[in-house]
């Protein structure tokens, strides 16, 4: 099995939580968002995982699990709120539902 | 008896407890027996205990009711002492107490607050029994700032005038500053003496002071700055002719039974500290001297006859200090009790004037009263005649016979205070007499609406004898051999011997007060009887008109006042009206509003901003625990 160094794995994971912060922060496309949150959820648990195995330990790969059914829940709310939110207000645009500030 | 002292304050106290309970409830007759029977049981207990006190000649008679607290080996307890001096004040206070109160039953009998007028009273005459009879000057203190209250209840009791509420504010205020001072003096004792029991005071005293120290000095000084608060002295003597606005039973009692006498009393009681600082002792004399003069004058311009008396008691307060501070301590406590009589008295007769002329209290608007009120205008001359110290027949010359030969004979007397005391008295019978004169004499100018009935004519019947003959209980020494005041008061206060030169000569200076005082009288009865167009050409004169306006301000000292306290604490009251502490917390919330608001805008409802708000913060998290 090729090793993979430490620095690398976690070079890759900060960039993609990077792109996927700058995809939440720039995108005005309210799906487009939720798919850079799953990026960086996904660069999160790369990291988790590249600990996991540099210590060897399982813990890595157990926060890795909860954060999958985390991004399954999340997923599943979200999408009921683009829908609700599509629903009344005809538009994917995140800046239109600022209608909701207390 | 003597285990029952404490019945003597109690009762009063009890009647003004009652009636400010159910004093509303009950009706006038019920209000007034509960009112002047408290006091009346006080001074028949007085009374008993006097005869007592004076078969046995007991040094004193001691009785403790409870400890009051116990805080750091600090113990007051709420005890009585009586001795000759405080048996002569709670005489005073319950008899004429007494005999004021029946007065006041016929005096305020229109009054819709009755059983309020009632309430006070009994509370005043209460709290003076309580300040006479405290063993210990925390107890004292308590009675003092009593009658200090009642005072202020009484003089603005028709509360509706504003004036009367002005009145009550100043003599509040102005004695306050007294207090403050007397209150810094019983902390000083308490310092140096752990205790503030009387009797121990005035037993270690000799002993931690030489005489002339500058403890005993400072502290004497404080004493008599209280002592001058509360008997309208220099300087702080302008609360007293304003104190006039309440009824005149209240004039009446504060000036002969209660709180002006508060004073002389304080400074009798604590005599050994001021004979260790024989400077506080003579402040003490000059203060008297110097008063009797400056009220004197201004009482002989007045032409409110209740004013004509206030100054008067100030200037007869004056003759107390004066024997007080030349050591004469029986012959100032001796005038007390007469100046008590006939004071009260000319109150009495002045209420009974101004009730049947309708509130009338201008002198201008009075005369003739001679006839239509012949028991008041008799009574009203032995008071006056008292007052003036006429010779032989009156009480008052006795009394004040006694002072001004100890201003002069005795050890520590001078010239110049002899002839304070003997000008004083000169301006004391003319303003007496111009009263009378004023009053009784010439064209009757107002009608006489309501007759005085019984309950005012045997008070003043009473006390008018006492007035004459109160003084043959002391007679001076060449008349005889009668000390029967002095020798009460021996085993409390030290006696005072003339000087051996003047001795012989007594009868001379007796004489010579005799014609002053007389010549007064004649003075009196040329100006404003005899030729009027004398006290026209007087008026005419531009200096004399200058001075009687000087004098009738009471020379000035409310002016004075004014511009040195009053006006600038206006303007800085008016300068500080926002309040400069207030606005340090209005700030304060200003700030938050402030912060509100931002923050407030930051919640744009734009998911984004949001998130990057977490960035940001992270990012300053991250940043912040990697400098650390």
């Amino acid at each position: 099995m090729s090793t993979v160094s430490l620095e690398a794995a976690l070079l890759l994971a900060g960039v993609l939580f990077m792109l996927g912060l700058v995809g939440v922060l720039i995108r005005r496309n309210i799906i487009f968002m939720l798919i850079s949150v799953e990026i960086m959820l996904n660069a999160a648990g790369l990291a988790f995982i590249v600990a996991g195995t540099r210590w060897v330990q399982p813990d890595g790969q157990v926060m890795f699990i909860f954060i999958l059914t985390m991004a399954a829940a999340e997923v599943s709310v979200g999408l009921a709120l683009i829908l609700q939110i599509y629903h009344q207000l005809k538009t994917l645009n995140s800046d239109a539902a600022n209608i909701m500030k207390g | 008896m003597e285990n029952l002292l404490w019945v003597i304050p109690a009762l009063p106290f009890l009647g003004a407890i009652l009636l400010v309970l159910f004093g509303s409830r009950l009706p006038r007759s019920g209000v007034a027996a509960l009112g002047v029977g408290s006091v009346g049981v006080a001074a028949l207990s007085t009374v008993l205990l006097g005869l007592q006190f004076l078969a046995e000649r007991p040094a004193f008679y001691h009785q403790e009711v409870w400890q009051w607290f116990n805080v750091a080996g600090f113990r007051p307890s709420v005890a009585f002492h009586l001795d000759a001096l405080s048996m002569v004040f709670i005489f005073v206070i319950t008899f004429v107490g007494f005999l004021i109160h029946v007065y006041s039953t016929a005096y305020m009998a229109e009054e819709t607050d009755f059983s309020r007028f009632f309430a006070c009273m009994n509370l005043f005459v209460g709290s003076m029994l309580l300040l006479v009879m405290a063993d210990n000057l925390l107890l004292l203190y308590m009675g003092w700032e009593g009658v200090g209250l009642c005072s202020y209840l009484l003089i603005g009791f028709w509360y509706k005038e504003p004036a009367n509420g002005y009145a009550a504010r100043k003599a509040f205020t102005i004695t306050r500053v007294g207090d403050t001072a007397m209150a810094i003096g019983l902390f000083l004792l308490f310092q140096l003496f752990g205790t503030l029991n009387i009797q121990a005071i005035l037993t270690d005293a000799p002993q931690v002071w030489q005489v002339g120290a500058g403890g005993a000095l400072l502290v004497a000084l404080l004493l008599l700055g209280g002592a001058v608060g509360k008997s309208g002295q220099l300087p702080l003597q302008t609360w007293l002719p304003d104190a006039m606005a309440g009824p005149t039973p209240v004039s009446a009692l504060i000036h002969a039974a209660t709180m002006v006498t508060a004073g002389v009393y304080l400074i009798a009681r604590m005599y050994v500290i001021f004979e260790l600082a024989p400077v506080a002792q003579l402040t003490v004399a000059v203060v008297g001297a110097v008063t009797l003069l400056v009220a004197g004058f201004s009482a002989l311009t007045q032409y409110d006859l209740k004013r004509v008396l206030a100054y008067s008691t100030i200037s007869q307060i004056g003759y107390m200090f004066l024997a007080l501070g030349v050591g004469a301590w029986s012959a100032g406590i001796f005038h007390f009790m007469i100046h008590a009589f006939f004071k009260a008295l000319l109150f009495l007769c002045a209420g009974a004037i101004i009730l049947a002329l309708h509130h009338q209290q201008d002198m201008r608007q009075m005369g003739g009263l001679r006839k239509s009120m012949p028991v008041v205008f008799w009574t009203f001359l032995i008071g006056a005649a008292s007052l003036a110290a006429l010779p032989i027949i009156t009480a008052g010359f006795y009394s004040k016979d006694q002072i001004l030969w100890y201003t002069l004979a005795g050890p520590s007397g001078s010239v110049w205070l002899y002839a304070a005391g003997l000008a004083g008295a000169f301006l004391t019978s003319i303003y007496t007499f111009r009263m009378v004169f004023m009053t009784f004499y010439g064209a009757p100018k107002t009608p006489v609406a309501h007759p005085p009935g019984k309950a005012i004519t045997v008070p003043l019947v009473i006390l008018a004898v006492l007035s004459l003959a109160g003084g043959f209980i002391e007679l001076p020494h060449n008349f005889g051999h009668v000390a029967l005041f002095s020798d009460l008061l021996a085993p409390v206060l030290p006696g005072i011997r003339a000087a051996q030169a003047l001795e012989a000569n007594e009868w001379l200076f007796q004489v010579l007060a005799a014609v002053v005082s007389l010549g007064g009288v004649l003075v009196a009865y040329l100006y404003y009887q005899q030729s009027p167009a004398l006290l026209q050409r007087l008026e005419r004169s531009n200096f004399a008109m200058r001075l009687h306006r000087f004098w009738f301000s009471g020379w000035g000292f409310d002016a004075l006042y004014n511009t040195l306290f009053v006006r600038p604490y206006v303007y800085l009251a008016h300068l500080n009206k926002g309040d400069v502490i207030d606005s340090f917390y209005t700030g304060v919330a200003r700030l938050a509003e402030g912060f509100h608001v931002m923050l407030s805008q930051t919640q744009s409802g734009v998911l984004r901003n949001y998130v990057m708000g977490v960035v940001v913060g992270a990012i300053m998290i991250l940043t912040i625990s990697l400098l650390l």
